[in-house]
């Protein structure tokens, strides 16, 4: 009988992702509900020594696949090694984290394991033992309830909608040996950048900036989401303009981000940007012009010049440091 | 180098989502259908590949009728013939489902790349490629913004969290299609003209050998319960003051006290 949680916790060069504490966290709440227990999963090399970690956040028990041919993340090795750890694992519920690296592998997996995956969720409930997701669809227009059929029921949580929650279990470390079969693709380069800034996915507080920028001057947002220790984002109207990377889009046909505060300067709020924010917590807009439809969607506006205000706002934040 | 693009047709993303009586399911009726965004850079991809290295595109959709005009679109920007798998049995489908039939059609279409969106921006999957790549046992590389392809080998570079990475493994091989790949290009006049000789060829489960039980709603492993709109954020409050500090410090102060998230 399939009993328990499967929790993959990524980490990145040796140190976890904030997705796999909040996949752990939901993991145990899920398992204090059915009354089992919840066991995370690890894959890496060198990472034998942050495992433990994971007994913080509510992980009974930690299994390690600890080996240089998992340094880097490739879709053939991940999908292998996982796939052998939930065969001799049968748990009930598995769960990974809709990273960029967590959406690849999740989708494979699945198809693997023969089973139903519910992908991007933002919540999961229990009917009985059954696992309900609630996932966005149409960018966020409509939220879908899905089923699951197939053991283990599979479902991969968007970063950042998931509290953290410590919760003490003993976390007992196992290491696993390791084959990852044949892989045919290799790792050639990695470009990190080692910029001070969070990533989009994961930053708790992001200002965007739109075409009302005026030109690839980001300063004042930048010093503005640096003092709440945020992230620079942009619309496609700026990307389109060569003044961000394409990497700082958010919507649509960009990132999708739910931080808890999103500072929208001089972006009109068009319904592609808000498939990419929508589902934040808080949302401040910043616009000169009363009518822009962004306003319907804030919880707080100002009517101000962006290079006015945002300044201001920086230098009152100093203020009461 | 014969690549095959996997194209979905899906509604604008301008469109007004409604949901339909039975509650799983999104009114059609109003709906303007375009091709997936995504797909539009699988597209261009693709012809860029075929300009360097000869070779032909095909064009390959599981969908309804409908689904001709978002083919023949594809068609014109200067894909060399689709396939349009339109069958009823495929109905509700789940990503399973769907990659078991455009599987069976790559098979029939041969390939040595085979080009997806990273999501289709209806049921923002994200699993449709990822299943056909395993179905068919090849490699996938996702959420591509540069590829190269010498020797039999493609090179990707792929968008991570904070970064790039850059992957290299043997075709045939699938990958997907990020923003910042490239801009896809216009159908042109001639091209539109063009295209209405180019062969579309139509499809049943029946002439790819599908068994119709293993798709559609029956088998589907994840299943759409039910519909509904989120929340509406309640109006806003727009900051009034005399000054821009004045502004600037009231939006503090409610950031602070009020959202208490600052
Ligand atoms: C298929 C498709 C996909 C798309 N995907 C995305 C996506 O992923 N992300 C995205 O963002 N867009 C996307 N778009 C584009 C989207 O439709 C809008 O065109 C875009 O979001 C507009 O960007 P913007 O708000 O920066 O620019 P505008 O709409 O031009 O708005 C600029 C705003 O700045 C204000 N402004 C100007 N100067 C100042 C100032 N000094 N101070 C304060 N305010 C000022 C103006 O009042 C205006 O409201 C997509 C479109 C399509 C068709
Ligand atoms: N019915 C379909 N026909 C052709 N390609 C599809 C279909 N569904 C999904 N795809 C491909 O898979 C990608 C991701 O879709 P999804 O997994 O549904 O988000 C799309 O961008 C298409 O390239």
């Amino acid at each position: 009988m399939a009993q328990g949680i499967l929790v993959f916790a990524e980490q990145v060069d040796g140190s976890f992702r904030k997705i796999a504490y909040e996949a752990v966290s939901e993991g145990r709440r899920l398992a204090d509900t059915l009354g089992e227990t919840v066991t995370a999963v690890v894959l890496g090399s060198g990472v034998d020594g942050i495992a433990g970690e994971l007994g913080k956040y509510g992980a009974d028990k930690i299994l390690v696949g600890d080996d240089p041919a998992l340094a880097d993340y490739t879709t053939e090795a991940y999908t292998k090694v996982l796939f052998d750890i939930v065969k001799d694992n049968d748990p009930r519920i598995l769960l990974l984290g809709a990273s960029s690296q967590g959406k690849d592998l999740s989708a494979r997996l699945a198809v693997r394991l023969g089973v139903g995956l519910a992908m991007d969720c933002i919540t999961l409930k229990l009917d009985g033992e059954k696992l309900v997701a609630t996932r966005p669809m149409y960018g966020g227009k409509v939220l879908a309830e899905v089923a699951l059929e197939g053991v283990p029921q599979m479902s991969a949580l968007r970063p950042n909608v998931t509290e953290i929650v410590e919760a003490a279990k003993t976390g007992d470390v196992e290491r696993l040996p390791i084959d990852t079969g044949v892989v045919k693709t290799r790792v050639v380069e990695k470009r990190v950048e080692t910029a001070s800034r969070v990533d989009l996915t994961e930053a708790d507080v992001i200002v965007s900036g739109g075409r009302g920028m005026g030109g690839p001057d980001f300063s004042v947002i930048e010093e503005l989401a640096d003092d709440l220790g945020g992230a620079v984002g942009a619309s496609r109207s700026a990307v389109d303009e060569g003044w961000r990377p394409h990497s700082d889009q958010v919507g649509q046909t960009g990132k999708v981000v739910s931080p808890n505060l999103y500072i929208a300067c001089g972006i009109s709020g068009a319904i592609q940007h808000l498939a990419g924010m929508g589902s934040s917590k808080y949302i401040v807009a910043i616009n000169k012009d009363p009518e822009a439809p962004i306003f319907k969607k804030a919880d707080y506006g100002i009517v101000e010049d962006l290079f006015k205000v945002v300044p201001a706002i920086t230098a009152e934040l100093k203020n009461r440091h | 180098m014969d690549t095959v693009v996997l194209l979905k047709q899906v509604p604008d993303t301008e469109t007004l989502i409604q949901i339909a009586d039975d509650k799983v399911s999104i009114r059609t009726e109003d709906v303007k259908w375009v091709i997936n965004p995504y797909d539009e850079f699988a597209v261009e991809e693709a012809l860029r590949i075929k300009e360097k290295h000869g070779g032909k595109v095909t064009i390959l959709s599981m969908g309804p009728e409908r689904a001709v005009e978002s083919i023949r679109t594809a068609l014109a920007m200067g894909a060399d013939e689709g396939v349009l798998i339109d069958d009823p049995a495929t109905q509700g489908s789940d990503a399973l489902g769907t990659a078991r039939v455009l599987t069976a059609a790559l098979r029939e279409t041969g390939y040595d790349l085979v080009i997806a969106g990273q999501r289709a921006v209806d049921d923002d999957g994200y699993q449709v490629p990822a299943a056909v790549a395993e179905l068919l046992g090849i490699a996938q590389v996702s959420m591509v913004i540069k590829e190269e392809i010498t020797d039999g080998k493609i090179r990707c570079e792929r968008t991570i969290e904070g970064g790039t990475v850059v992957v290299e493994t043997d075709l045939p091989a699938l990958f997907t299609t990020q923003r910042g790949i490239n801009e896809p290009r216009y159908a042109s006049l001639p091209g539109i003209m063009k295209a209405k000789k180019k062969p579309l060829v139509k499809k049943t489960l029946a002439d790819l050998g599908v068994d119709p039980s293993e798709v559609g709603e029956a088998p589907a492993k994840c299943r759409v319960k039910n519909l509904s709109f989120p929340p509406e954020r309640s109006p806003g409050k727009i900051i009034e003051g005399k000054t821009v500090e004045a502004k600037a410090a009231e939006l503090v102060r409610l950031l602070r006290e009020e959202a208490k998230i600052i």
